[in-house]
């Protein structure tokens, strides 16, 4: 029973090798890279390795897919306690203060760079989105891969035929423009996903209100969350409210409320710009993306939106030359052609200036209008303390915390300000533990 | 138990049972230690700076009224699943008892979901719910019952409890039909002519005759439930909305595998652990008992 | 039956042929689900009956695969050789200690006895990540044996041997040394012929535990050509920033489906008179 399935697995992989890989050189050095792109932007991630090994033949870039975001990160983490870690991993913006306390497992790309004689201008990148994973003293700790900003996506088709002639810039808009669209016969009038990050970091940073205390945790581990401000408490309030008349509906701590914006249940939907690829696939009618809503007794003008997705990290470990090919890819992945592409296929946001010249140079955002809303959005006021992003240790477990709290507001089982309360007490305990932890 | 007729010691039996002991002890017994100390600690996730605290984090634990609220959660989702799974499939295989032709089609019919992987399990169900387009809650919509188990906590359990339930039916079909086609048919025949109808024969003499089924069912059941769900609920709701369908084995999963909480999460594995040790030597007295019964 | 009521053998036949129809019905779906485009799996309300995608769907899964670049003849493959290492492994090991525990008096027998059951309930998901540590520690990520190994590690199959062994009438055994046949002679010419159901039961459920796994082999695995059919499904619902390809999905789940369902209907009798006789 053992020996046939082993040679049996031989062939078998001796089938794969062959179909999958045309070339095989055995001097070349392997780079792994687990990710947690799946779907057809796995097959995005899979082109830009194959190319840039077609580039050179010293390094192979290998992309593994480990699953979703917590899942790769997870892998990651065991692997590396193991010391079986891959050289690169993608790990979304809610792990950098763990990735960021990890410094003797994190290679920061700035140091991989140098330490590889690979030329890095760090002025070439858009501050707005490296702002995110810079150190105090401003060293680049890991290499912005996808990342996104939260917009508002809308039915084109639904307005007119609800006589909305003017796309909602404010909250009150929003609602005005929510029960016109349920008069005229539309379920419900907006919805969104990631709630978190779209209507509490994003909230607060698009405000310019803290989130936490010491500069949203930029300044030191012993920060404090405090978004049970009134400002963020009446904002919950209200969409508890609107939950009841299906002004909003609510449908999902991701990107699961999706199919009621593609569906034309929802005529508008908060989330990130990055769904531009499946909703150009799927809607059946004309839509566009703009800012996010404001609140214009909160601020005058909307400070600027922070970022999301995932950024690649270098982990510590292998062999000094290994990080040479890590540092060319890096660099491939960073140059205008790539980023414009990777761009444009996904609605992510370019990380260079270069790549976003670039992309307008080539008429795409002409002939995808508002595909450079959330670029535009990201960098509409140089980022202050409170926009800059958010540091805070444990946050896959707080931004849990958070979804688990804003749901029971919605479903009506507690008040929005207990809620919040709550939330940050809950919050609370969790950072101080990742303190501890991290001393 | 030891046979009354048996080997006298040698090397053999030592032998014989290397291999599993060597197996529990690498892969079973190490790293169950290793999560007891690790229970002690808190820990950064890469392991790069720990702390011995103690009993720090199971005191965390039961002073947190949501640790005791998931599990009186897991008592209610596992007497549900139970209940529904063993209700329905009772009712089928007393059906399937009394009919002469077409059982053994029944069963072959029944067994299929037995085969399905919790994880497509969970997808069908949630293919079947899905809030805008699912086949189910497009229809229950329509009917003027709005369905949503993103949102609402109760809806969210129905549904993993169905989709669990679901999985276990077969199971317990089959051992309630090979239960009740063991009963004496003379038992059956007397009550016949005693003019008792179906229903009350079934009361009174089905039922009591496969109560070590039942029993035994129950307990399978309960366990499955437990500790076999994991990958429905993982696919189904990830445990929300608002906590509304975090189990107990799912919170030990979020906490360490997501959240990176290792000393938290190894003290939850090392109570449910002894919870484990627990129930095995309960379940083992009985089937004991039954055995030599 | 007892007594020859039509009626009553209907409304049997009724209840059962609803039950039936309740229970099916999400595997009818799937079916239905598998033979549509992704278009139409979006559209409200969704089809009941089948599409006329099924072949080309099929096609599209089979030939360009699901997940990134592995095909799906490897997925199959894996799944194959992980359920049949996992069944065959855990039955081996499992006959021999049992075989030891109820027949041998040894000491230490108690300890090795109490050792084994500890592990009967435990999933791998409750510790997974030390034992992820002590699997790679000893070079066994991305092998079939780091895949199945560590879940051979629980003792639901020795002790369904033990209440086998226990239920077999101790002549054969004095009839047997009459013969002279000695301990191993016994085990491979009688022990195990006696067993057969049992064991065959034990095949059945651990073929559907080892070809159901999930969340072990997406940790352990790597390389591309290790990847199992039922991870590849989790990992096509959560496509980042899509909604999921329902039509491949439940293609892929149909796929996922059949070897198993093919194993409990295939030995569904041996399978029935194994459970139900040990648990007698």
């Amino acid at each position: 029973m053992k020996k046939i399935p082993s040679q049996l697995k031989m062939l078998s992989l001796a089938t794969v090798l062959i179909c999958s890989f045309s070339s095989i050189a055995l001097a070349e050095t392997e780079i792994q890279w687990w990710h947690a792109m799946g779907g057809v932007n796995g097959e995005r991630v899979d082109k830009i390795a194959k190319d840039f090994n077609a580039t050179q033949k010293e390094f192979k870039v290998v992309p593994v897919n480990k699953g979703n975001y917590t899942e790769t990160m997870t892998a990651a983490v065991a692997a590396f306690r193991a010391k079986k870690q891959p050289h690169i991993v993608q790990v979304f913006e809610v792990g950098t203060a763990t990735m960021m306390a990890a410094k003797g497992a994190v290679y920061p790309v700035e140091d991989v760079m140098k330490d590889a004689g690979v030329a890095f201008d760090k002025s070439d990148y858009l501050p707005a989105v490296i702002s995110y994973y810079q150190q105090p003293d401003g060293k680049l700790l890991s290499m912005p891969f996808n990342s996104s900003t939260p917009v508002m996506w809308y039915n084109k088709d639904a307005f007119k035929k609800a006589g909305i002639d003017k796309v909602p810039e404010t909250w009150t808009e929003v609602e005005a423009a929510s029960k016109k669209l349920q008069a005229s016969g539309m379920k419900c009038g907006f919805s969104f996903g990631w709630q978190s990050w779209v209507m509490i970091e994003n909230f607060n940073a698009w405000h310019n209100l803290p989130s936490g205390t010491k500069e949203n945790g930029f300044a030191g581990l012993d920060t404090e969350l405090n978004f049970n401000s009134d400002a963020v408490i009446s904002m919950m309030a209200k969409i508890g409210e609107w939950q009841k008349s299906k002004i909003f509906d609510y449908g999902g701590r991701r990107g699961d409320s999706l199919p009621k914006f593609v569906n034309g249940e929802c005529g508008m939907w908060l989330n990130s710009s990055a769904y531009y690829g499946s909703i150009k696939k799927q809607a059946k009618f004309a839509f566009g993306q703009a800012m996010l809503p404001f609140n214009p007794k909160l601020i005058k003008k909307p400070q600027n939106s922070i970022i999301g997705g995932a950024t690649l990290w270098t982990l510590k470990g292998h062999d000094k030359a290994d990080y040479k090919g890590v540092a060319l890819f890096m660099k491939y992945l960073s140059s205008p052609e790539v980023q414009s592409w990777w761009h444009q296929e996904t609605g992510y946001v370019p990380i260079t200036t270069a790549a976003y010249e670039l992309s307008k140079k080539n008429g795409f955002y002409e002939s995808n209008p508002g595909t450079d809303t959330a670029i535009k959005q990201l960098s509409l006021n140089t980022p202050t303390a409170n926009s800059r992003g958010i540091r805070f240790g444990n946050f896959v477990q707080i931004r849990d915390v958070i979804n688990e709290e804003m749901e029971a507001i919605w479903n009506g089982s507690k008040s929005a300000k207990e809620a919040m309360d709550t939330a940050v007490q809950r919050g609370n305990k969790l950072l101080r533990k990742f303190e501890k932890a991290n001393k | 138990m030891l046979k009354q007729v048996h080997f006298k010691s040698s090397a053999l039996p030592y032998m014989l049972v290397a291999p599993q002991i060597i197996i529990t002890l690498v892969f079973f017994m190490w790293p169950a230690s290793q999560a007891i100390y690790q229970s002690l600690l808190i820990e950064d996730a890469f392991g790069l700076s720990s702390q011995f605290v103690w009993f720090d984090n199971f005191k965390e634990l039961f002073e947190d009224d949501r640790y005791i609220k998931t599990f009186g959660r897991t008592l209610f989702f596992s007497a549900m699943v139970a209940m529904l799974s063993l209700s329905v499939s009772l009712v089928l295989a007393a059906m399937a008892d009394r009919v002469i032709r077409g059982t053994g089609i029944y069963r072959t019919l029944l067994i299929w979901p037995y085969a399905v992987a919790p994880v497509i399990a969970g997808a069908l169900w949630v293919f079947l719910f899905y809030p805008t387009t699912g086949i189910i809650s497009t229809f229950l919509t329509s009917m003027g019952y709005e369905w949503n188990h993103q949102l609402k906590g109760n809806q969210a359990m129905f549904l993993v409890v169905i989709a669990a339930a679901w999985k276990q039916i077969s199971y317990n079909f089959l051992f309630f039909l090979a239960g009740m086609q063991s009963i004496p048919k003379s038992l059956i025949e007397a009550a016949a002519i005693d003019a008792a109808g179906p229903l009350k024969r079934f009361w009174t003499i089905i039922f009591p005759l496969i109560t070590p089924t039942t029993f035994f069912l129950l307990v399978v059941n309960i366990v499955y439930a437990f500790f076999e769900t994991f990958g429905i609920i993982h696919v189904v709701t990830k445990g929300g909305p608002a906590n509304a369908t975090e189990i107990l084995v799912f919170k030990v999963y979020n906490d360490g595998f997501v959240g990176l909480d290792l000393g938290g999460s190894a003290a939850q594995s090392v109570i449910l652990m002894i919870l484990v040790i627990g129930m095995t030597i309960f379940q083992f007295k009985f089937i004991e008992r039954k055995v030599e019964y | 039956m007892i007594e020859n009521r039509p009626v009553s053998t209907a409304v049997s036949h009724l209840v059962l042929l609803a039950g039936v129809a309740i229970v099916l019905f999400p595997i009818w779906i799937t079916i239905v689900a598998a033979s549509h485009d992704v278009a139409r799996l979006l559209e409200v309300p969704l089809p009941l009956g089948l599409g006329d995608q099924f072949f080309e769907n099929l096609k599209q899964v089979v030939s360009t695969g699901v997940e990134g670049s592995t095909p799906i003849g490897i997925m199959l493959f894996n799944s194959l050789v992980m359920a049949l290492m996992i069944a065959f492994g855990k039955i081996t090991i499992s006959l021999l200690s049992a075989y030891a525990i109820v027949y041998f008096d040894f000491r230490f027998r108690m300890l090795f006895f109490w050792m084994i059951f500890l592990t009967l309930m435990l999933p791998v998901e409750v510790r997974i990540l030390p034992t992820y540590e002590v699997v790679a520690q000893l070079g066994m990520l991305d092998t079939y044996w780091g895949l199945t190994i560590p879940l051979i590690a629980s003792a639901t199959a020795t002790f369904m041997f033990r209440q086998t062994f226990l239920s077999v009438p101790d002549e054969l055994l004095e009839a047997a040394r009459i013969d002279g046949a000695g301990p191993m002679q016994f085990f491979f010419d009688i022990l195990i012929p006696v067993s057969r159901t049992s064991i065959a039961a034990m095949f059945v459920i651990l073929f559907i535990y080892g070809w159901n796994q999930y969340l072990w082999p997406l940790l352990i695995t790597t390389d591309k050509s290790m990847v199992t059919i039922v991870m590849s499904i989790k990992g096509m619902m959560e496509a980042l920033e899509e909604t999921p390809k329902w039509h491949h999905i439940m293609m892929t789940a149909l796929l996922a489906m059949i070897p198993p369902v093919l194993v409990v209907i295939g030995m569904q009798k041996l399978f029935v008179k194994g459970l139900t006789e040990t648990e007698k």
